[in-house]
């Protein structure tokens, strides 16, 4: 059995075609099959099976009622264990839900389990996890391929039909770059759209939570269940939040779309471009005016982006210190040296690594030089948007440089790796909301994905835009 | 008043700078919801945000904020309209986030000033460098077991304000008067228990000595004292300790120091070296304070009548001292009961430094002897008006009253009740007055001689006779008046 979407299952629901028991048995069955690509950290037949019959008692009007949902780890779940991909929380069991989550629960969506993603959402591949690499689903037999990350088991294990939607989270790209890495859609919101209470922390100022889906509609469905105000998040925005999904118009008619000049690097491949054409011309035959435009700031946003995220995380990350809940090094003769311990053996390479440049820019005498002058540049990479969107609609790009690449490929080059991010973090640091859209090939046939951006909270126009481009590929 | 002290060699002058931490009077944490009720069972005031949990994010506390901008008004502060909050990060096991919050560079309060008021009438303004919120820390407890440390974590996120003064500060004496001040001012503005008992009051003290006129001398830091007996104690040690190394040749190194309350001594804690470096940021969790003005001014109308302004109105309105208006404005239970008094009856207005006297002589060492606080005194402030005005009326005298006073603070009887039951109105009666007078003359006839060959002061032990002769009653400027009279006319 297959089910193409939340709607088409949300029908088969309503006509008693199926039942939430079938679907999660459908949906468990699915799961071993792909148990080799390693896209689940936690998954537990019996915690669906439970979920079950707390569902079949909720009314029939709960919007995800019977939905199976994917949850990146790094959501706090008060009935499955939070790990965040690290050592350092291997046996972490919340107390408590995750206001996203505990939205999905309210209406309904079955969990199937918790995803694996990079560590504590630091990488572009997933691989930095503690628990292994995530394998692409789109992989040939010979050449696994990485998902992208951070969130790459949400949205692998949306591409391997494992759930109909999924939560990630997007520091820097972590939903985008893995959504156009696995062929699905992948919708980062506004910076403050969805609370982030429960959400182990990256980089405060940075992380949102956003869904994977299979298509636009569903992503739609699913941002206006987990978007809204939080008064325990003091950075959640108090907006009333539209109906995505039923507002969604396809017609371009007079919108007004920006082509970045800046977006042009080396290093992208000519397929990409092609593809970047291909929607361009699609959008004017849709009606759309194309604009040239330039963000001249977006070089900087790398390096801008690689100072502030690991500054917060190195502040964020300073909770795990094995004194009150996680692991704790065994053989510690005193409180620094449990602290080394624990956090030397707790840690990956990659959060180490982070924790190290951002205490480094934090510090006395180069906080000025690193920190603050990151912070001026953040600015002025906004100050490009906002001037921009004064005349247009959208923003079109591609979402990323490259498509899935092979498992190990830039394991062990860090500054490449980060170079996967560079079309998404200018969008981060201006805190504005931006989805990829799979959009054609490349020779391999993997799929490339595009890039809409648009002001704050217009994230009803990106959903209109994605939606009318996707059905170029229906 | 010359602060300065004698070495050997020189004489030298102390510089000292404090910073207060006083826990904000509140229900709730800085950033959360958990109780902040002194002395519960450990652990049992923590909620997720306050142990860090993964995810958990602070919410600021309205009140805790409405109670910093009043202790800035009371502080004659500037209120700054935009404020933030930073991270200041280092480790320890009471500190759960691994940071703790606080504000570095943008404080909600500004520079303000605080007088301290001198013995001999003289003040002196201390000035305010700063006012900022911050998270308290957990405590570690390292006395439970032999080879574990357990960490409590109900102080942790508990409010607190940061008081930083100028280096105004010349003695040991100017430090408690100070701190005396600010505690004061926080008790009549509500926003702090001044309980330093429980820490909820505390200070770190910056001292360097110099030559006077000359530059400021290497400062130390003597963190976490808990009593202003304390403070000026480790200001006394530290100052002579300086002094002593300076004289020998010496350099002092810029050291944070601990205070051993029982030897008396100060001894280093960390140096400068081994200074932490707390990368401060503005934590991203939290958006920048801003306060409207007119929020500012919605505070200013719930700010009680201050010390300085009661002293002010002591002066001007009782002709009390300086000094005895500011001993009774120091303890605002006290000063209240002060004014309950003289609200009791107007005509107690002319009599207020009689007042003050039985206030704060008579029965303060009542009190003190039961180590009762003025709340609860067993007398009332109307009982002790109306003792009082038995003695300007002349019913009572004030060596009577006194044993009266002893009696309504055992039994919480009127004075009327207690003089009529015991008898002891005052005799103003003259006639009964000379029959007790001609008695003692004529049991004292040498006396009288002597006293009439010149011995003037033997006047007084004819009073003291008399007096005795009365059981206290005589009314003694009668009795005097009637002993002259009649020892004159013995001439």
């Amino acid at each position: 059995m297959s089910f193409k979407s939340i709607s088409h299952l949300k029908s088969l629901l309503d006509q008693n075609k199926i039942s939430i028991k079938e679907i999660a048995e459908t949906y468990i069955k699915r799961i071993k099959e792909k148990k080799e690509l390693n896209i689940f950290i936690y998954f537990n037949e019996d915690k669906i099976h439970e979920q079950v019959k707390e569902i079949e008692k909720l009314p029939n009007d709960k919007t995800l009622k019977g939905i199976p949902i994917a949850v990146k780890d790094l959501f706090c779940t008060a009935k499955m264990p939070t790990t965040a991909a690290s050592k350092i929380l291997e046996n972490f069991k919340p107390t408590y839900e995750s206001f996203v989550t505990q939205k999905l629960v309210d209406q309904g969506s079955m969990f199937v389990g918790k995803t694996n993603l990079d560590e504590f959402a630091m990488g572009s591949a997933t691989n930095t996890s503690y628990f292994g690499n995530t394998i692409n689903p789109l992989s040939k037999n010979d050449n696994p391929l990485a998902p992208g990350g951070s969130s790459g088991g949400s949205a692998a294990a949306v591409a391997a039909d494992l759930c109909l939607g999924a939560t990630g989270t997007d520091t820097g790209g972590s939903i985008r770059q893995p959504a156009s890495f696995c062929g699905v859609v992948g919708i980062k919101p506004t910076y403050g759209l969805c609370s982030r209470w429960g959400i182990a922390a990256f980089a405060s100022s940075l992380d949102q939570a956003g869904v994977f889906s299979k298509n636009v509609t569903d992503a739609s469905i699913l941002l206006e269940e987990i978007a809204g105000h939080d008064q325990r998040d003091s950075t959640s925005s108090n907006v009333q939040i539209p109906s995505f999904s039923k507002n969604l118009d396809p017609s371009l008619e007079g919108k007004v779309i920006g082509i970045p000049k800046e977006y042009n690097i080396d290093g992208t491949s000519d397929e990409i471009n092609g593809v970047w054409e291909d929607a361009i011309k699609s959008l004017e035959k849709k009606g759309a005016k194309i604009k040239h435009i330039s963000l001249p700031h977006t070089k900087y946003a790398l390096p801008t982006y690689y100072i502030i995220a690991p500054a917060e995380a190195s502040s964020n990350l300073a909770r795990y210190d094995g004194v009150k809940y996680g692991f704790r090094a065994s053989d510690a003769k005193s409180l620094d040296d449990m602290y080394e311990l624990t956090r030397s053996e707790g840690f990956g390479k990659e959060v180490k690594r982070r924790i190290l440049i951002g205490t480094y820019v934090l510090s006395a005498g180069y906080y000025d030089a690193y920190y603050i002058k990151a912070q001026k540049v953040r600015k002025l990479i906004a100050n490009d948007f906002v001037e921009v969107f004064s005349d247009c609609d959208l923003i079109l790009t591609p979402t990323a440089p490259s498509a899935a690449f092979p498992l190990n490929e830039k394991q062990d080059d860090p500054i490449k790796m980060y170079l996967n991010d560079v079309f998404t973090v200018p969008a981060s640091l201006a805190g504005i909301p931006g989805i990829s859209i799979p959009y054609g090939n490349d020779k391999q046939g993997l799929p490339l994905g595009i890039q809409f951006l648009s002001k704050h909270y217009h994230e009803q126009e990106i959903f209109n835009a994605a939606f009318a481009l996707e059905k170029d590929y229906e | 008043m010359s602060n300065l002290i004698k070495g050997k060699k020189y004489e030298w002058e102390t510089v000292i700078g404090l910073e207060i931490h006083a826990q904000v009077k509140s229900n709730s944490k800085l950033f959360s919801n958990s109780s902040t009720a002194f002395g519960s069972k450990p652990n049992s005031q923590v909620s997720l945000v306050d142990a860090a949990m993964p995810g958990m994010l602070p919410v600021i506390n309205k009140y805790c904020i409405e109670q910093a901008v009043k202790t800035g008004i009371g502080l004659k502060a500037k209120i700054n309209n935009y404020s933030v909050f930073d991270r200041k990060n280092y480790f320890y096991a009471d500190l759960p986030q691994g940071y703790q919050i606080s504000q570095y560079k943008y404080p909600i309060v500004g520079e303000g000033k605080v007088i301290i008021d001198f013995k001999d009438g003289s003040s002196k303004d201390i000035r305010i460098v700063r006012l900022h919120l911050e998270q308290d820390a957990g405590k570690s407890l390292h006395d439970q077991n032999p080879k574990k440390t357990y960490v409590d974590l109900n102080r942790s996120g508990v409010a607190l304000m940061e008081i930083v003064s100028e280096p105004d500060i010349r003695s040991a004496d100017e430090a408690g008067l100070y701190i005396s001040k600010i505690r004061s001012i926080l008790m009549y503005l509500g926003t702090c228990d001044g309980n330093m008992q429980e820490g909820s009051l505390r200070a770190d003290v910056n001292i360097s000595v110099r030559k006077p006129g000359y530059e400021y001398g290497t400062r130390c830091e003597i963190k976490n004292l808990n009593s202003i007996k304390f403070i000026k104690q480790a200001i006394n040690y530290e100052s002579q300790r300086q002094v002593e190394v300076l004289e020998e040749g010496g350099v002092i190194e810029q050291n944070t120091l601990l205070f051993n309350t029982s030897t008396g001594k100060t001894r280093p804690m960390r140096s400068k070296e081994e200074a932490h470096d707390y990368r401060y940021f503005p934590d991203p969790d939290l958006l920048p304070l801003e306060i409207d003005q007119e929020e500012i001014n919605k505070l200013k109308k719930t700010i009680p009548e201050l010390p300085d302004d009661r002293k002010k109105r002591y002066v001007e309105d009782y002709n009390l001292s300086n000094y005895d208006a500011s001993v009774l404005t120091a303890d605002k239970l006290v000063s209240d009961y002060f004014d309950n008094i003289i609200k009791s009856d107007k005509t107690l207005k002319e009599s207020s430094k009689i007042v003050v006297n039985w206030l704060t002589s008579e029965l303060f060492s009542l009190l003190n002897e039961k180590n009762i606080e003025i709340n609860n005194s067993p007398i009332t402030p109307e009982n002790l008006g109306r003792l009082v005005k038995l003695i300007k009326e002349d019913i009572i005298s004030g060596k009577i009253a006194k044993d009266v006073l002893v009696e309504m603070f055992n039994t919480k009887e009127d004075p009327e009740k207690i003089i009529e039951r015991k008898g002891l109105k005052q005799v103003t009666n003259t006639s009964e007055i000379e029959i007790i007078v001609e008695e003692v003359l004529e049991e004292n006839k040498k006396m009288v001689e002597q006293y009439l060959s010149g011995k003037d002061k033997l006047l007084g032990f004819f009073v003291g006779q008399s007096m005795q002769k009365s059981k206290g009653k005589a009314n003694p400027k009668i009795l005097n008046e009637i002993l002259k009279s009649k020892l004159s006319k013995k001439h």
